[in-house]
């Protein structure tokens, strides 16, 4: 996970940030004003500045933000002038918007803010979905409005054209003050600050809800805040019931408000439409007689604080029911509370001013466990530090890592069970009060003097107001400081005799320790180190205020704040560094094989002095039959393994089943089976075994067993067996062939010379392929070693170089390299209802209609509660509308359709009876593989040149497409460091899906409105190239993959359909047609030997038809790019495949190997019909595919 | 946290050619051919000699055959050693296969102990472990085992069962990722003809200021003279499991991957052969 930040504000006004991979504070860069509030997100913090004016700051991200401003310029024919820019009086203004009723233009767009520059001039667009138009832009009509065409007709009267400019936000990494707003209703000095909302819609990309409270109680609302527009535009007053002290706004839609007199109103009505709300509801107050002071809110918790520095949680509380059911009493006095991502909770303590982290906070246990208190330091103790730390190394003394905590405040670890029986009989009590005094203390609060009210609060917020010099000089923190230095004076004193101990020890030469006298040793080793630093070098921070809004902590991150340790710690980030490939581990490679050869080598013949005995492992699964009928059938399975005579160790793997009383068996060899996958299939733990042969029937051998552990403690097995009679060892080479499953499961295989072999190629179906842990949706790779893959929820990784994780857990796999890899993804299930003459569309359907909640298909039943995550996945969030399902919905998620099943649409048209919404649950796993994270940006879409240099030190290529469609060039990328350094953004009109570069730099890219562009002039000088070539895409189609070899380009379109770019010569790159290849293709990868790879739907084996299959096109050559038919490999179930590694030229070996033969002479193609003709699209049947092997 | 199985495969597998040849002193019926065998370097002599004891019995008369020892060189080979470690001490430099001499009586009672079952072996065995979790993590992890497991950890090592081992012996080699390495690195340095036995002190895999230690800082504490000076010839190989790693090898990763069965790192310091 990446590093992010918590923010805080000390009781001077200075803004310290603490990320999670740290243990310093560190002062803000821009530390030139004092701010008393703030509120973050991930991508920035507002905050209300001593000057009670609001800022932001905006953290600088590789991709800048921009503005596209947009203006249309129209004209109208007359016989006199031609196109002119009279128009008619009824017509639209000359430069307009695009629905032609706003006038604009070109000078009267000025810049939102000073924190705004223009990027460039005013330009026109030369594009008109996805084709270009003709020089000048110009778009033409018969009328306003009307549809547009490219080209011109004899009856077109009116044209248009499209200018753009765009506006970069400059004012990053700094707070850049809010224009305060021109017109309308103007608020006073700024109070408050919450930030939020952002789950609530995605529409615009980046929404969040900003809510400001002004001195005199007022609420405010900013508008229009998304990614491309920080600031937002302007204040909009919301109504309240009373005078505000301070407010809160969660990710979603809480948003809770404190008023003057101590109540606490919830807004309701918060939705994707109207993220703003309608109306504010109160929520009971808790029964000990003091009002709230502050409140903060997250998804699905309300924490408060009140009056007397108490702190409530509020149970209950969810989306569904805002106001929750009853409140807990914590027993621990805060200040101030704060709610960040994942419902953490953060406070700061009403005695030391200190914050706290509230620990064991879970989706089962919104309330945690524990306040443990935060003690890093101050990044500008940072040095006294460190030199007090040598200072007691020189002293030759070994510390203990082990931090004891003599100053933990006695609440620090309060134990949950402690609190609950305090609320247990808090609640007791109050139900009694209740009972006795019907509703005693809202009437006080509300016939209780205003004024006075208010007092007390501004006196609580005084206390905690930004110039509060007092708290500083005030006698607590002297006393403790004092304490602390003699404690130190004893630690010191114990750590001297310890030290004594311990030389004592080293004093005894060669001495054989035994257990007892090591224990001693170690008990002496145990120094209370590192607190001293703490206390010495600075008096405490005091905090005035803190925001965890951007900081993603979940209950399994490691945090290292909460104990300060001596020294630099280990960084597990230097992952460039690897062992295998420093010098003192090849050299003890290389060793190890001397040995062998020097000592084992020419004794062979010597009888072992151990014998190897045949091992087997046995248990029971159970078989998915390969006869009728297909039914899953109990089996006892044994593993037999042996040495070779060579030393080679084999295996058999045995399937004794009975059929008809009659016992029988199946058995595989295990250097026949080309690979082992897990299936997806929620009703079983099940996996499939695969062999040459099976890969042709698309049959394989399923089993399943009983729990999840004994199927990868199978898998794990079995792997090794085939790793060990096929020799493998070690990670993948770099010319390795990656794919990924439609699980998100990675296979790796390892490309013989004579797999791109133009005559005899080795069957793609003997490619053994082995799976390393992680999960990915797709992955790429070039000839270096260097793979990246893109995760589910968009992350971005690199390969480390290992080779276990996953099921290989401890020795089974290497766990060298290997990390924590998570992923996110939705589960989707369809609620379906029918119209009727009634009571209009309903969840009552036809007898014979599907179920009116299931999946895709609607075959199976799939309803909210009963719908599991996968195995090995966890729900993170709950059922929720899905509006981005393809084909478009309306405002409430709904797609209509004519009857089921059949093509959906976002309207409602007359011919509609049946109408469908997707609800989505997101869930996640957590699991372990060679993979590093690069954060932050999310990726889409990314490509590795295949490098012709093999030096180490050269930068590769690497493009990528981020989430938001930005096209991206990595820098920095070399062999020794496959992560790169930083991402420079290249600008586009458009957003784009799919990027791919060639070996010659030759880049192409996909644009959304599905044409191609082509990158001019990119090198290993000019990395980035000058300007985009627009391609229009092959007639009618949407092109969504591009993939670039040699000199080969391949495109797949939304329809399946492959595509190859033909005509492109060194002085014509761009190439001059689309040649349709292939149906029902789902990806293409094309590698550094123009070799042609795909992902295909619908291959027809000899038992059954696969989805999602890996095909290698035959008899590519230099003269015939196209190849000619298609050989079958691995599938079904695949989702993604990358030969972009494999550049070893099978020609090379192929002399070589036969130099006798006369090389085979091809028969002369006949220039364009051998290539139409020899053109075999993929089987198309009209069987509903079966994609057999990881969907079951 | 062990990981780099390529590298753990190559030491466990690793083989020292051996002909054993009956003492001249023996008495026997008819003459005892030499006996050849491909002894694992990192078990101990007692556990894979049974092969030669039957064959050299066979010469023999019952009432002959005492304790069996093994000579090397005029030195007794110490069965509690492992075999690798025996080798690069005594015959590392020298022509293969290893000559041993074996012993039926005269059994050299100062410089030997007695071994009458493999249970002495285990015992000796297990206890180095614990020793060697002791230094590591204050003895918890062996501790925290149960008994099959340490069981597995024998079985594993008699039967030459690589997986079965390091299945358990895994577990022995993780540490908590904050501190970076084991607590001490359980070592022991010998070198041939020495009065003591070997070197052991208490040495941490990382410095006080966070910096991995590598083996030169090891034998700089513990054995200067081991380390040549830039200018000087080299005068001592330092060896384990016959190979010669870096200096600059990271002492944890050492301790990890080329440690003995019994989790200790046995490094010979040897004079450099002079022709």
């Amino acid at each position: 996970m990446p590093s992010s930040l918590l923010w805080a504000v000390d009781v001077h006004g200075k803004v310290y940030t603490l990320s999670t991979a740290s243990q310093y504070w560190e002062l803000c860069r821009d530390a030139s004003l004092e701010f008393k509030r703030l509120a973050a997100v991930k991508q920035c913090c507002w905050g209300i500045a001593s000057d009670q004016q609001i800022y932001i700051y905006v953290h600088l991200n590789e991709v800048p933000i921009r503005y596209q401003e947009e203006t249309f310029e129209n004209q109208r024919w007359n016989p006199m002038d031609g196109f002119c820019d009279h128009l008619l009086p009824s017509d639209r203004w000359q430069w307009s918007d695009i629905t032609g009723l706003k006038h604009q233009p070109l000078k009267e767009f000025k810049l939102a803010s000073q924190h705004w520059e223009w990027e460039s001039n005013w330009y026109v667009d030369e594009n008109i979905g996805g084709e270009p138009t003709d020089k000048g832009g110009w778009t033409y009509a018969i009328d306003f409005p009307a549809t547009y065409t490219k080209s011109k007709r004899w009856n077109s009267c009116v044209r248009r054209r499209r200018w753009i400019r765009y506006r970069r936000y400059k004012s990053c990494n700094t707070w850049a003050k809010i224009p305060s707003q021109n017109t309308g209703p103007l608020p006073d000095p700024f109070h408050d600050i919450a930030v939020g909302g952002w789950e609530i819609t995605d529409e615009p990309l980046g929404h969040l809800s900003v809510w400001a409270v002004t001195v005199l109680g007022k609420v405010f609302y900013r508008e229009n805040i998304n990614d491309q527009n920080p600031e937002g535009s302007s204040w909009t007053e919301i109504q309240t019931v009373g005078e505000v002290v301070q407010i809160a706004c969660g990710p979603c839609d809480l948003v809770c408000a404190v008023l003057w007199e101590g109540q606490l109103i919830m807004r309701k009505g918060l939705n994707r439409e109207n993220p703003k709300g309608n109306s504010w509801q109160i929520i009971e107050p808790q029964n000990s007689g003091n009002g709230f002071v502050q409140v903060s809110v997250g998804v699905n918790v309300l924490w408060a604080v009140t009056r007397d520095r108490k702190m409530w949680f509020r149970r209950g509380v969810c989306s569904e029911n805002p106001i929750g059911t009853g409140w807990i009493c914590m027993n621990i006095e805060m200040m101030m509370v704060n709610v960040g991502l994942n419902d953490q909770v953060w406070g700061i303590g009403s005695e030391d001013r200190s914050i706290y982290f509230r620990q064991g906070v879970t989706p089962t246990e919104y309330s945690g466990k524990a306040w443990k208190v935060i003690v890093a330091n101050r990044d500008q103790d940072r040095s006294s530090c460190a030199s007090s730390a040598t200072s007691l190394v020189s002293a030759g003394y070994f510390f203990g890592d082990e931090v004891r905590w003599p100053f933990q405040p006695s609440t620090s670890d309060v134990d949950f069970s402690l609190e609950m029986e305090g609320i247990a009989e808090g609640t007791e009590n109050i139900l009694e009060t209740i009972e006795r005094d019907g509703c005693p203390h809202n009437k006080d609060v509300a016939s209780s003097c205003p004024e006075s009210k208010c007092d007390a609060v501004t006196s609580v917020f005084e206390n905690i107001s930004f110039n509060d010099e007092t708290s500083e000089k005030s006698p607590q923190p002297i006393f403790e400081s004092t304490s602390a230095q003699s404690w130190l004076a004893g630690g010191r004193q114990a750590l001297q005799d310890d030290a004594k101990l311990d030389d004592a020890h080293s004093g005894l030469s060669p001495v054989n320790l035994d257990l007892a006298e090591t224990s001693s040793a170690s008990a002496a080793a145990i120094y209370p180190f590192g607190i001293e630093e703490h206390y010495v070098t600075d008096e405490q921070s005091l905090w005035a205020w803190v925001s965890g809004g951007g900081c993603d902590i979940e209950a399994h991150t490691q945090l290292s704040w909460f104990n300060v340790q001596s020294g630099q710690t280990f960084s597990i980030q230097s992952f460039s560094s690897y062992p295998q490939q420093t010098v003192w581990r090849k050299q003890i490679v290389q060793q190890l094989i001397e040995r062998s050869k020097r000592e084992v080598d020419d004794f062979k013949h010597y009888e072992q002095a151990v014998e190897q005995s045949v091992w087997i492992k046995k248990g029971t699964m159970q078989w998915w039959r390969d006869g009728k009928p297909h039914k899953w059938t109990d089996v006892k399975v044994a593993l037999e393994q042996f040495t070779g005579n060579d030393g080679k160790r084999d295996g058999i793997f045995f399937i004794y089943y009975t059929y008809n009383d009659e016992k029988k068996y199946l058995h595989l060899f295990l250097n026949e089976v080309t690979i082992l996958v897990p299936i997806a299939n929620e009703a079983k733990h099940s996996f499939a075994i695969y062999t040459p042969e099976r890969t042709k029937q698309r049959w394989p051998i399923r089993l399943a067993t009983v729990t999840e552990q004994d199927m990868y403690d199978w898998l794990a097995v079995l792997s090794l067996a085939c790793f060990d009679s096929r020799g493998i060892h070690g990670p993948p080479s770099h010319q390795a062939i990656w794919s990924v499953t439609c699980k998100g499961d990675i296979f790796v295989s390892e490309p013989s010379p004579s797999l791109e072999a133009t005559s005899h190629p080795m069957p793609s179906d003997q490619l053994y392929w082995r799976q390393i842990g992680g999960h990915l949706r797709m992955i790429e790779c070039n000839n270096q070693g260097i793979v990246w893959g893109i995760g589910y929820d968009h992350t971005t990784w690199v390969y480390t170089g290992g080779h276990g994780g996953g099921f290989f857990q401890g020795l089974t796999g290497s766990t060298d390299n290997i990390y924590t890899q998570s992923d996110v993804m939705c589960v989707y299930i369809y609620e379906n209802q029918r119209w009727n003459p009634l009571t209009g569309y309903s969840s009552r359907g036809l007898p014979t209609d599907r179920y009116m909640w299931s999946d895709a298909s609607g075959l199976q039943e799939c309803t909210k509660a009963h719908t599991k995550p996968p195995s090995q996945w966890t729900w993170v969030s709950d059922w929720y509308i899905d509006f981005n399902a393809p084909g478009g919905t309306d405002r409430n998620g709904w797609q209509f359709a004519a009857d089921f099943p059949a093509s959906y649409h976002g309207y409602k048209t007359m011919k509609d009876f049946v109408r469908r919404r997707r609800w989505a649950r997101k869930c996640k796993t957590v699991t372990t593989g060679p993979w590093f994270e690069v954060a932050p940006i999310g990726l889409r879409d990314l490509s590795l040149i295949p490098s012709m240099s093999q030096s180490a030190g050269d930068q590769v290529a690497l493009w990528a497409i981020s989430t938001k469609g930005d096209v991206l060039c990595r820098m920095g990328v070399t062999k020794q460091n496959a992560m790169g350094v930083s991402w420079l953004h290249i600008g586009t009109d458009q957003p784009f899906v799919s990027v791919s570069i060639g070996t010659y730099y030759q880049v192409w890219a996909i644009a959304k409105d599905g044409s191609a562009f082509y990158r001019g002039s990119v090198s290993p000088q000019n990395s980035t190239g000058d300007c985009w070539y627009h391609i229009p895409s092959p007639s009618k189609q949407k092109l969504i993959q591009v993939s670039v070899g040699r000199t080969s380009v391949c495109a797949v379109d939304e329809n399946g359909n492959l595509w190859f770019r033909q005509g492109i010569s060194p002085s014509y790159p761009q190439g001059s047609v689309w040649k349709h290849v292939s149906t029902n293709v789902r990806k293409v990868s094309v590698g550094p030997l123009d070799q042609v790879w795909i992902v295909a739907d619908k291959v027809q084996g000899s038992h059954s038809l696969s989805c999602g299959t890996v095909c290698h096109r035959l008899g590519v050559q230099p003269q015939e790019p196209i190849g000619s038919c298609w050989d079958y490999g691995i599938g079904g179930g695949w989702d993604y495949v990358t030969v972009r590694a494999n550049s070893m030229d099978s020609s090379h070996s192929r002399v070589q190997s036969t130099p006798v033969q006369e090389p085979v002479k091809l028969p002369p193609t006949q220039n364009g019909t051998a290539g139409a003709k020899s053109i075999k699209s993929l089987v198309v049947e009209q069987h509903e595919p079966d994609g057999r092997a990881v969907k079951c | 946290m062990t990981d780099d199985r390529d590298v753990l495969r190559d030491v466990w597998f690793g083989r020292i050619p051996t002909c054993f040849v009956l003492s001249q002193d023996e008495i026997t019926e008819r003459e005892a051919e030499p006996y050849y065998l491909l002894l694992p370097r990192v078990s101990y002599l007692m556990l894979v000699t049974d092969k030669a004891k039957k064959h050299f019995q066979k010469v023999m008369r019952q009432e002959d055959v005492g304790e069996m020892w093994f000579e090397y060189e005029g030195v007794p080979l110490k069965w509690h050693y492992p075999i690798g470690l025996l080798f690069d001490l005594h015959a590392s430099n020298t022509a293969l296969p290893w000559n041993i001499i074996v012993h039926f009586k005269n059994f050299p009672e100062t410089e030997l102990l007695h071994c009458l079952t493999k249970d002495a072996v285990e015992a000796h065995f297990m206890s180095c472990i614990k020793e060697a979790d002791a230094l590591k993590h204050k003895g918890q992890v062996i501790n925290e085992m149960q008994k099959k497991d340490h069981k597995h950890l024998w079985m594993g090592l008699q039967n030459d069962k690589f997986d079965q081992f390091w299945a358990i012996n895994r577990k022995l080699m993780e540490y908590p990722t904050e501190e970076g390495g084991f607590r001490y690195v359980p070592f022991r340095i010998y070198q041939p003809l020495s009065d003591r036995p070997f070197i052991q002190k208490l040495f941490r895999p990382i410095s006080s200021e966070g910096q991995p230690h590598n083996l030169g800082d090891l034998l700089k504490e513990m054995f200067p003279v081991a380390l040549t000076s830039e200018d000087a010839e080299k005068q001592y190989q330092v060896v384990i499991h016959g190979i010669e790693p870096m200096l600059e090898t990271p002492l944890q990763w050492l301790s990890e991957h080329l440690s003995y069965p019994d989790n200790f790192l046995h490094i010979s310091i040897l004079s450099v052969p002079r022709d």
